[in-house]
């Protein structure tokens, strides 16, 4: 259909809305509006966002496609409980910005979640519309009706009215998705909160390690523009543990109440030979050159380098192993293997990153996995050994327990390998702070409101969930907000009732 | 509590390529302790990240010590700085910091830029009650650094170089299998500099069982145990210099492998310095004409 078509399209229902007879049969009818992409072989050779955003028709037309269903199973489905049926409903009345407000009441960070959240396990798993169809991919795009409204305002981020100042001193340590919540919705409250970062650039993840082509810089810079604004204080290159441990900044440097969201910490690798052999990289490893230092343009003004991969093999199914072999991709590698030990089905990265990355035709290999790499005299990657799995019983995952088949090995010729299986906790602040309660894997044990074991401290994110994804920090990011909020009423009062 | 730009209050060359500085840096000069390090960035936008020796602080007037090497692009331009300049970004102190106590007579072996690392690391045990035998070496003479400072918290100082054209004609390992012979053995050896000679530092030690500890200084990103990049092996399992380290048994380091991985990047790194000197010349040239 061109455009004018799909503008005709509108046109006619929007008529029989105003008339009032716009039938559930009408909207089933709408096709699933698809989002405008760069073309797979333009974008392999640039680092720019892959997917374009809706124009308004089309953000239109997908609103009409929601049946504003009484019992919202979508926003039953939306960890931060975003009013989804509202949103959309302001949108095909063409409300952009009353349909951000609404947003905007349970989400901080509509520009990123709308790019970056797995809506298809989420929000749009549960939707009715993909039920009818018996296709989830053919349920209301919610994400991207979100992104759609996000970009509207995109130049003009309003800047969130603050309370009176109240002399309480918040640190916000960690400045990814769940730090600028927390400090938006701490300083909102009027408290002087200060975020911590540990690398030269703000962001966290967004910035490090979700790719350029998936997420752009420039919106994550502009959330942090409006915490600037806002009058939040941001210091990088301040790693808490070592420049200062949280005690000292709890005790010496008057702190009243502390918000930890330091994400995930160590990669994982597999303990299997020849892993230190140079061109094996753990993901964040890779996507920290290629990202936060632009090692895509060294030689070019970037002074950090990378691998340039000839033939790439990374290992692992989650968005991180995507975003790694897109990476690859885009750095020139002409073969870049995906290998994984379960199949598709299982694979926890978000459906579009596997669909993007076949178009960029990265190869997936299923049920293998690497036993040892192997490289020559000069410890450079030359071949990866694998062996061939099966699947069994479903395992305390639920997924079902890949299995090795014995004497199927097999070699894949290699000159770089990613390791993309995950994070385990980072030790720094459990070795430093006292009183602080992590469980078996070092994550820091939370109540329901993300209280710590100390007073006035709280935590979130990865660092608290293990693997978590933006929205669940962020989501953790407000409710820790909500506590220290409460929680800095109560000590003000306490310490007024002491003065008195 | 808000952080300063990093003024350079200082800077000296100490031998043709290896420069020291004192640099404004408040927080890290109180946290520092002997053994840890920084990691200085030189631009937002497109910077890379390296790790760096903290030679000495100041908590006082708020200052720590830099000596690098110029051996890439950023050192370069670290190199180029003058005093009042601004380092854009250092973040430290990282590490965990050397074990000091008194553990009777402690061998102190440096060579070339790892005498700078070596240095509060001596000055510390010192302090502690050590008797102190240090060994200094570099490949000639003008290359020797720190010498003086060496001197001062000594209680012996040998001096090699590899031409003989100072102190003694020898690679350290010489006067420290020497050391290691005497009836009464040290306790304890220190060895910090190039990865080959704290292997072969480890090799003489090792026969004569005697504990050393060495500074890895391997390639990092992060430095804060995210990335990985700068991982070792040791008694055959991974560990990453930047949290589990620097420092190390030497007698449990995998330094072949290190020593390649090390190397990883010099094709790059050759291209960069290149490059930099291509477009410095090009920039004289223009102030010049």
């Amino acid at each position: 259909m061109t455009q004018s078509d799909d503008k005709k399209q509108l046109d006619k229902l929007l008529e029989k809305q105003r008339k009032g007879n716009l039938k559930p049969s009408d909207r089933f009818e709408i096709p699933p509006q698809p989002i405008p992409e760069q073309e797979p072989h333009k974008r392999k050779k640039n680092i720019s966002e892959v997917a374009l955003g809706y124009t308004e028709t089309q953000a239109r037309l997908e609103a009409m496609r929601c049946l504003q269903c009484k019992n919202v199973p979508c926003v039953k489905g939306c960890p931060v409980r975003i009013r989804i049926k509202d949103f959309i409903a302001a949108i095909a009345e063409g409300h952009y910005k009353k349909a951000l407000q609404i947003i905007k009441e349970n989400s901080l960070l509509p520009a990123v979640c709308g790019r970056v959240c797995p809506q298809e396990v989420q929000c749009q798993l549960t939707c009715t519309v993909g039920k009818k169809f018996k296709d989830p991919t053919k349920a209301v795009s919610i994400g991207r009706l979100e992104r759609y409204v996000a970009d509207l305002e995109q130049d003009n981020i309003q800047i969130p009215e603050i309370a009176p100042e109240t002399g309480m001193k918040v640190a916000v340590i960690g400045s990814g998705p769940g730090g600028i919540v927390a400090a938006a919705d701490t300083r909102r409250a009027g408290h002087d909160v200060t975020v911590f970062e540990a690398f030269h650039k703000t962001g966290g993840v967004m910035v490090y390690g979700i790719p350029e082509f998936r997420l752009p810089k420039s919106i994550v810079q502009k959330e942090i523009d409006v915490l600037k604004k806002m009058g939040v204080k941001i210091i990088c290159n301040f790693i808490v543990g070592k420049t200062r441990t949280l005690d000292q900044l709890m005790n010496e440097e008057g702190f009243d109440a502390a918000y930890i969201g330091v994400g995930a910490g160590l990669p994982r690798f597999m303990s299997i030979e020849g892993e230190s052999l140079i061109g094996v990289y753990s993901a964040n490893e890779f996507l920290t050159r290629a990202n936060l230092m632009k090692a895509y343009d060294f030689g070019k003004g970037a002074d950090t380098p990378i691998a340039k991969p000839k033939i790439a093999a990374v290992i692992g199914g989650g968005n991180v192993a995507m975003d790694s072999a897109r990476t690859a991709v885009r750095l020139g590698a002409q073969k870049v293997y995906l290998i994984y030990r379960r199949t598709e089905k299982e694979m926890p990265a978000r459906i579009e990153e596997v669909h993007h990355a076949k178009e960029e035709g990265i190869d997936f290999r299923i049920l293998q996995s690497p036993k040892r790499i192997i490289g020559d005299e000069n410890f450079n990657v030359t071949d990866i050994e694998c062996l061939k799995y099966r699947l069994g019983e479903p395992d305390e995952s639920g997924r079902r327990r890949p299995i090795p088949i014995e004497g199927s090995e097999f070699h894949i010729e290699v000159d770089t390998v990613i390791m993309a299986i995950g994070n385990i906790a980072n030790p720094l602040i459990r070795k430093t702070t006292t009183g602080l309660e992590f469980n078996k894997w070092g994550n820091i044990i939370v109540d329901e409101n993300c209280k710590t074991s100390i007073e006035g401290v709280y935590a979130g994110g990865d660092i608290v969930l293990g693997a978590a994804t933006v929205i669940l920090a962020m989501g953790q990011g407000r409710i820790a907000a909500n506590s220290i909020n409460q929680y800095l009423k109560q000590k003000k009062k306490q310490t007024l009732r002491n003065t008195k | 509590m808000l952080k300063e730009p990093h003024k350079i209050v200082s800077k000296k060359q100490l031998s043709e390529n290896v420069f020291t500085a004192w640099v404004r840096a408040p927080l890290i000069a109180e946290a520092a302790k002997p053994g840890q390090f920084v990691i200085v960035c030189l631009s937002n936008e497109y910077g890379e990240r390296i790790p760096l020796t903290i030679a000495g602080a100041d908590p006082e007037n708020g200052t720590i010590r830099l000596i690098w090497q110029r051996v890439g692009k950023t050192t370069a331009e670290l190199a180029d700085l003058k005093a009042e300049d601004k380092i854009m970004n250092i973040v430290g102190p990282l590490g965990n910091p050397t074990e000091i106590k008194n553990y009777g007579t402690a061998v102190c072996v440096g060579g070339g830029i790892g005498l700078a690392p070596l240095l509060p690391i001596t000055r510390a045990l010192k302090k502690t009650g050590n008797y102190i035998i240090s060994i200094i070496g570099a490949r000639t003479k003008e290359l020797l650094i720190l010498e003086n400072e060496f001197k001062d918290i000594s209680d012996e100082l040998n001096i090699t170089t590899d031409d003989g054209s100072y102190g003694q004609k020898a690679l350290v390992t010489e006067p420290l299998e020497e050391v290691c012979q005497r009836s009464n053995k040290p306790d304890q050896v220190f060895a910090i500099g190039p990865a080959v000679m704290m292997k072969f530092c480890c090799e003489v030690t090792k026969k004569y069982n005697i504990p050393t500890q060495v500074s890895l200084n391997t390639i990092m990103v992060d430095g804060t145990g995210m990335c990985g990049g700068c991982r070792i092996e040791y008694d055959g399992q991974p560990k990453f210099v930047c949290v589990d380290g620097p420092e190390f048994d030497g007698h449990k380091v995998n330094f072949e492998l290190m020593i390649k991985r090390l190397n990883a990047y010099k094709y790059q790194e050759k291209k960069a310095i290149e490059q930099y000197r291509n477009y410095k010349c090009k920039l004289e040239d223009k102030i010049e004409s």
